[in-house]
């Protein structure tokens, strides 16, 4: 019988059935990090518990780490026994960590496939609610609370509610200046923000085929976003393409009899979806968000929606995002004046991503006002875009060359914003006092549109910006 | 470990109101700086209470002593979205509050909740709007979830509730803390393992 990719994924996985009719799901790779695993390790201790598949496990730093100034110990007391906590928990448990002396040290979520350790047919654990970005290379991959990290370090094994799947369609050319970035805030903006609860989104069509890995990784990355715990994309010769000759990818024979697996859990040709929802790329615009979900989101050339526009039922949260945004239903989004760029994040912190804001930035200086930072998402992404000069390309325009990690995207470094600063950020969450500040607001757009954000001092249309930069097409 | 059946909490109610309240208001990231859960609770909607006591001292539910005893919380839809840092439910659990009635959760909040025992149970909208409605009238409402009966009751009138079934079993049972359960009959989690080509470093091959 045809079948999902989730289900074929979900049955080769299944240990049984459990007698309150949960699963009981083997689980291939666990990532860790340092915020949501102490009180796991901590857990496992008082139980007696050893960790079960320490090879199956591979711990990175990025949340709590400095992006300047990263000698040890860290200047900052408690992001220092964090981490000191990590090493400990993962010497004894003969658990990899990959630190900052490890040259491949990041965002959890950019080193996993770098390094060749996400691969298709695998179920992929981390506490940290963005593991769905692994879903891009045909991973099931969730996110998961720290008594789940507890559990999977014990038995290497999740109980998980079934899911159903949603398959989104995605056919026709972008536009320049179009990115995948604006494909998943549109997802989410048409289908809400709660609208993928109970189900795991399959993204495929023609515009996602032709998707580079990188930008496979930005919509995944985002299901969470839309309320979806799991978003996949099937493998294809782009994925394998992808993965050949990664450190942790197999290699020689193996590599090939691993491509015929991984194409024989990809979902088969007439396979019956729960939910099946179609979208047209080519009429997706620039988009940017104006509130504090990455639901309410506008086209670049839109204005902000008016409590008449909405439903009655709609117009408190409106109302809301309004008055916290200190925005006024009607006004254009264009034209909003920032105050900080950040280019960072596990969404859009990629090399290709640095790429496309620098192709903005070149020969051009940030606004005055603005304070521009770029945080590679990994040591790997930060090596390979310096030998591009990329880095300078960016610090001759007035951006902050940062080290990888997290940073701004939740600022649990020192990287914040202050007060009611207005900021233009490429990462995927703009929910109230998110970027370090109670009052602070993000503004969510593609890594380009921050780039011309911080040019111009204010939101403007990328694709109003010369030609030469927008070779893109998608 | 010591099984805990939960079966029907009750007491008072902390109302509080708005739809997509996600874990970054509920506890904000700069007190994830730590490598452990205690004293989480003090900093429960840290941001919202400050902002909202700034113009009215005492007007952020969390904040109003009239709710200090509240065992119970109710709010509306798709609570718990965004992050999923247990620190949220874990920060409302060391508060008192042992069961929440809303509209709807996040997966990632109501799964993570099971695992603390802390019980998330759904209602109708116009259930929640009704109930946040006499807890703010009369904050010394007693409210009684009963997870095996399947209703609410607050002061005389009584609601459904709505709890998927494998979590409702497993607090009545007392298997909601799961790792005992997982670590049960540990021979078939390795055979699925050996099963696997990735695990076994497709050694054998493909073979579906
Ligand atoms: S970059 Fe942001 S969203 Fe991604 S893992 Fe780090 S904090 Fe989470």
């Amino acid at each position: 019988m045809a079948s999902t990719l989730l289900a074929k994924v979900w049955d080769a996985h299944t240990v049984r059935k459990l007698p309150n009719g949960q699963t009981q799901l083997f689980v291939g790779l666990h990532l860790v990090h340092e915020v949501t695993s102490p009180q796991a390790f901590d857990m496992l201790r008082a139980r007696g518990w050893r960790v079960r598949y320490p090879e199956r496990t591979i711990a990175t730093v990025d949340h709590i780490v400095p992006t300047r100034n990263v000698r040890r110990p860290f200047v900052d007391v408690m992001a220092e026994d964090m981490l000191a906590a990590l090493e400990r928990n993962c010497r004894e448990a003969g658990i990899r960590l990959l630190d900052l002396d490890s040259g491949s040290q990041g965002i959890v979520h950019v080193i996993g496939p770098e390094l060749g350790l996400t691969q298709p047919g695998m179920t992929i654990a981390c506490g940290d609610s963005h593991t769905s970005t692994h879903g891009a290379f045909g991973a099931v991959a969730f996110g998961i609370g720290t008594s789940q990290v507890r559990d999977v370090l014990a038995s290497q094994c999740l109980a998980l509610d079934p899911l159903k799947v949603r398959r989104i369609d995605v056919s026709g050319t972008l536009a320049p200046g179009v990115y995948a970035k604006d494909i998943i805030l549109e997802i989410i903006r048409r289908l809400g923000v709660n609208g993928g609860v109970g189900y795991a989104y399959e993204y495929g069509g023609t515009t996602i085929d032709r998707l580079s890995m990188d930008e496979r990784m930005t919509i995944c990355n985002m299901s969470i976003e839309g309320g979806a715990r799991v978003g996949y994309v099937n493998p294809d010769r782009t994925t394998f393409d992808y993965l050949k000759g990664r450190p942790f990818a197999p290699s020689g024979d193996r590599f090939d009899a691993a491509v015929e697996w991984w194409k024989s859990i990809a979902s088969d040709p007439g396979a019956r979806y729960d939910d099946v929802v179609r979208l047209d790329a080519a009429a997706i615009r620039p988009t940017v968000t104006w509130g504090i979900n990455p639901g309410q989101s506008v086209y670049v050339d839109e204005r902000l929606p008016r409590a008449a526009d909405v439903a009655q039922s709609d117009q408190p949260a409106l109302n809301e995002a309004l008055a916290f945004m200190g925005f006024h239903g009607g006004d254009p989004i264009k034209g909003t004046r920032i105050d900080v760029a950040f280019v960072g994040s596990c969404t859009n912190a990629r090399l290709s991503d640095l790429r496309e804001a620098a192709r903005i930035v070149r020969g051009r200086h940030v606004a005055p006002h603005v304070k521009a930072l770029v945080v590679p998402g990994s040591q790997a992404v930060a090596a390979a875009a310096e030998r591009e000069g990329l880095d300078r390309i960016f610090t001759e325009a007035g951006f902050d060359w940062r080290s990888a990690g997290c940073s701004m995207c939740l600022a649990m470094n020192q990287d914040r914003l202050e007060g009611e600063q207005v900021c233009a950020s490429s990462s995927n969450r703009n929910f109230k006092g998110r970027q370090g500040s109670p009052t602070g607001r993000t503004l969510l757009m593609s890594p380009a549109m921050v780039a011309a954000a911080a040019v111009a001092g204010e939101v403007v249309d990328v694709r109003e910006m010369h030609d030469r930069e927008l070779t893109h097409a998608g | 470990m010591p099984v805990e059946h939960i079966r029907r909490i009750s007491g008072t109610a902390l109302p509080l109101p708005g739809d997509n309240i996600d874990t970054d208001r509920i506890i904000p990231a700069r007190y994830l700086r730590s490598v452990s859960f205690e004293g989480l609770e003090q900093h429960l909607f840290a941001d919202d209470r400050a902002q909202a006591d700034a113009a009215q001292p005492g007007s952020h539910p969390f904040s109003n002593a009239r709710y200090d005893n509240a065992s119970i919380l109710i709010v509306n839809a798709n609570f718990g979205c965004g992050s999923s840092r247990e620190h949220a439910p874990q920060a409302i659990r060391r508060r008192g509050i042992r069961a929440v009635v809303g509209e709807s959760f996040s997966e990632i909040f109501f799964g993570n909740s099971v695992a603390l025992g802390l019980v998330c149970v759904t209602t109708a909208p116009e259930t929640a709007d009704a109930l946040i409605q006499m807890v703010t009238a009369d904050p010394a409402t007693t409210i009684a979830v009963d997870i095996e009966a399947l209703k609410v009751t607050a002061g005389d009138r009584t609601f459904d509730i709505r709890i998927p079934s494998a979590a409702r079993d497993a607090f009545l049972d007392g298997s909601w803390d799961a790792t005992g359960l997982l670590l049960d009959r540990y021979e078939q989690v390795e055979a699925v393992a050996t099963r696997l080509p990735y695990v076994t470093g497709f050694a054998q091959g493909a073979s579906g």
